[in-house]
């Protein structure tokens, strides 16, 4: 059993959500190699040749998959991967864009968001926004799998010394190009990978308001988060919501400020360590799922809180 | 120019669903049925899209039983000119349903198919995808906004870094996320007109197409719950319980 690993990256460093696919691999059991597409991604291959397990790493440079277009790279990860027993990616907005379209290439059924390994064949993964969780048993020859990476804690990002091998494989579709992007520029640690994360909702009543979070976070070393409804308002970036539909988080601490606790909402934080709640209405939901909750009007409480920490 | 919209008849989204006792699935007994949300909002862009004359005809078709009718006439009261039933009483995987999708793309030749990014039900995000790559189109998955013009398409995308563009040639694939568009409510008139309108239904064997899985359920559970904690009286109490309690600051 050979499981090929696609690496979560931007050409220039590997992001942490590789270290949580890498231990789904090893928990599935077997060789490990990993794929870096990209362009110029050289640094990018010697940091996954490190990384604890990895017994090799494929590198396709070439300007076709500088940013990850699905309708070059997934050729290459089907054509590669029709030799391999599983092939993984991150359940990140680049691994759920490409792996269903290598998995129809395949002609086999993916198997979305594991959050555990039962055997190499057989996977728990949540449906209904998390309400519950299906188990689902694979009898694909190659099995197509995203991992969600709050199931799984990292392996070590080094350690290891895996070969590293060029693959000469260029598939360049020609049906659709890259235009631009815009990406949040931030200080603070990324929402997925954050010890700490204090997510404001609709109760923080506009943009200006989150610098109260910022200020909390700052002081915690915390990321930030939202839910839909302050997205949708516009406060903060669509980048920044958690949920069922946004991202997945399950930090040490999650403090809930303004939300009310939608299922929709629950489902991309309900993993979490320990969870707050600072809401000033005493029957909102969020306060079943929380392990401290503050009734109280938030503007009061999080200076407050800024102050004490 | 022709769109395709593909819409999927799940639990609404209100629902609060329970797991039956014998773990084979989800109890969908007298449970109240919708569309799913980001497949409204995939109407909902082809309408626009109409609206400003770019798009001439907007074709629903949904997989699944016999009741996704009520969900395709929805489609039709919201502005759909015409509506498909790939009608199968199985729980068909995101492959089976890209390959039904593949074929009803093959007889009506759309310029633009767009599809919800996920169901709500089964959270697969695939569907869209699949369908790319069965009929080796371009996808632009995750919209936010989709910008038509000439022979090709602009698609901003939401992902975890912030928004991307990329811009496929046509036809062309879009999977909707939650900003693209505020769907509107039928209304009456229309809700009326819509019972009008054409409703063709077909079936997998007459469209040629194996559903045949390499998925199996083996069962569903409910997830282990999270009980409620305690109240603090300050935010005092509160810094001290996660620093000496919890110990997580
Ligand atoms: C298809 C679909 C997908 C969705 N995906 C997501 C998702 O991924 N993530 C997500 O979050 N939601 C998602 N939602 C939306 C979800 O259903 C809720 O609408 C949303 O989470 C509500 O956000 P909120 O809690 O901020 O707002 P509200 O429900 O309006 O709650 C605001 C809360 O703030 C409190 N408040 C107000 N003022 C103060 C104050 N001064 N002090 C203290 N408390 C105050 C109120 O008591 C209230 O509880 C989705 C919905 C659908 C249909
Ligand atoms: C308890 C239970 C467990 C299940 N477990 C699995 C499982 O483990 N793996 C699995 O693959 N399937 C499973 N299914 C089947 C699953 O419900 C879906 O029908 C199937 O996976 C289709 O994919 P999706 O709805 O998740 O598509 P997504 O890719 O999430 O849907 C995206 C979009 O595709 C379009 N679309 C999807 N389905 C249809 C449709 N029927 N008609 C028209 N458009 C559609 C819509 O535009 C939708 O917004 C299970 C079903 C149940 C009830």
């Amino acid at each position: 059993m050979t499981i090929l690993v696609i690496a979560e990256h931007d050409n220039k460093v590997v992001a942490p959500a590789t270290l949580n696919t890498v231990a789904a691999a090893a928990k599935i059991g077997g060789d490990i190699h990993v794929l870096v597409a990209g362009q110029g991604a050289g640094a990018v291959a010697e940091a996954a040749a490190k990384i604890a397990g990895v017994a090799k790493v494929l590198v396709a440079d070439n300007a076709a998959y500088a940013h990850q277009l699905p309708e070059n790279v997934a050729p290459l990860v089907a054509e590669l991967g029709a030799g391999y027993s599983h092939i993984l990616a991150a359940a990140t907005s680049n691994g759920k864009n490409i792996l269903p379209r290598v998995a129809a290439q395949l002609e086999v059924d993916q198997i979305s968001e594991i959050i555990s390994v039962e055997s190499a064949d057989t996977f728990k993964r949540p449906i209904y926004a998390g309400n519950a969780i299906a188990t689902v048993q694979s009898n694909a020859a190659v099995k197509v799998i995203t991992v969600r990476a709050t199931g799984f804690d990292p392996v070590a990002a080094e350690g290891g010394s895996a070969a590293v091998e060029a693959v000469a494989a260029a598939h360049n579709a020609g049906t659709s190009s890259f235009v631009g992007e815009e990406l949040a520029k931030s200080d603070r640690p990324e929402l997925t990978a954050a010890k700490i994360v204090v997510s404001g909702g609709r109760g923080m009543q506009n943009g200006d308001n989150f610098k109260h979070l910022y200020a909390l976070a700052d002081k915690l070393g915390a990321a930030v988060g939202a839910s839909r409804a302050a997205v949708d308002a516009g406060f903060v970036p669509n980048d920044m919501q958690v949920g069922q539909t946004g991202k997945i988080v399950a930090p040490q601490l999650y403090i809930a400020v303004g939300i009310s606790g939608a299922i929709q909402h629950l489902a991309g934080m309900k993993d979490s360590k320990v969870i707050v709640a600072i809401n000033k209405d005493e029957e909102a939901p969020i306060f079943q799922v929380a392990d401290y909750g503050l009734v109280t009007d938030l503007f009061e409480a999080v200076p407050e809180m800024v102050s004490l920490v | 120019m022709r769109v395709l919209v593909s819409i999927k008849r799940v639990v609404d989204y209100n629902v609060k669903i329970r797991v039956k006792a014998d773990n084979s699935g989800v109890d969908l007994a007298n449970v109240k049925m919708s569309m799913n949300p980001f497949c409204e909002i995939a109407v909902e862009e082809a309408v626009r899209l109409k609206e400003k004359g770019v798009a001439t005809e907007i074709v629903v078709v949904s997989v699944g039983p016999s009741t996704a009718q009520e969900q395709l006439r929805t489609a039709l009261a919201l502005g759909a000119d015409r509506a498909i039933l790939v009608e199968s009483a199985e729980d068909l995987t995101s492959l089976a349903v890209a390959k039904l999708l593949k074929a009803v793309v093959d007889k009506e030749q759309p310029q633009l198919v767009i599809l919800g990014k996920q169901a709500i039900d089964s959270d697969n995000n695939q569907t869209g995808q699949m369908l790319a790559a069965l009929s080796g189109y371009g996808q632009g998955t995750f919209a936010s906004k989709v910008e038509v013009s000439g022979d090709s398409v602009a698609v901003t995308r939401e992902i975890d870094g912030g928004a991307q563009t990329v811009s496929l040639k046509l036809p062309a694939i879009v999977t909707t996320d939650l900003r693209l568009n505020e769907p509107r409510y039928a209304s009456l008139p229309n809700i009326m007109k819509a019972k009008k309108k054409p409703l063709e239904v077909l079936t997998p064997d007459a469209l040629g197409v194996s559903t045949a899985s390499t998925n199996k359920t083996v069962k569903v559970e409910a997830p282990a719950a999270r009980s409620a904690g305690i109240k603090v009286k300050s935010v005092a109490e509160l810094v001290e319980k996660l620093k000496n309690e919890a110990k997580v600051i």
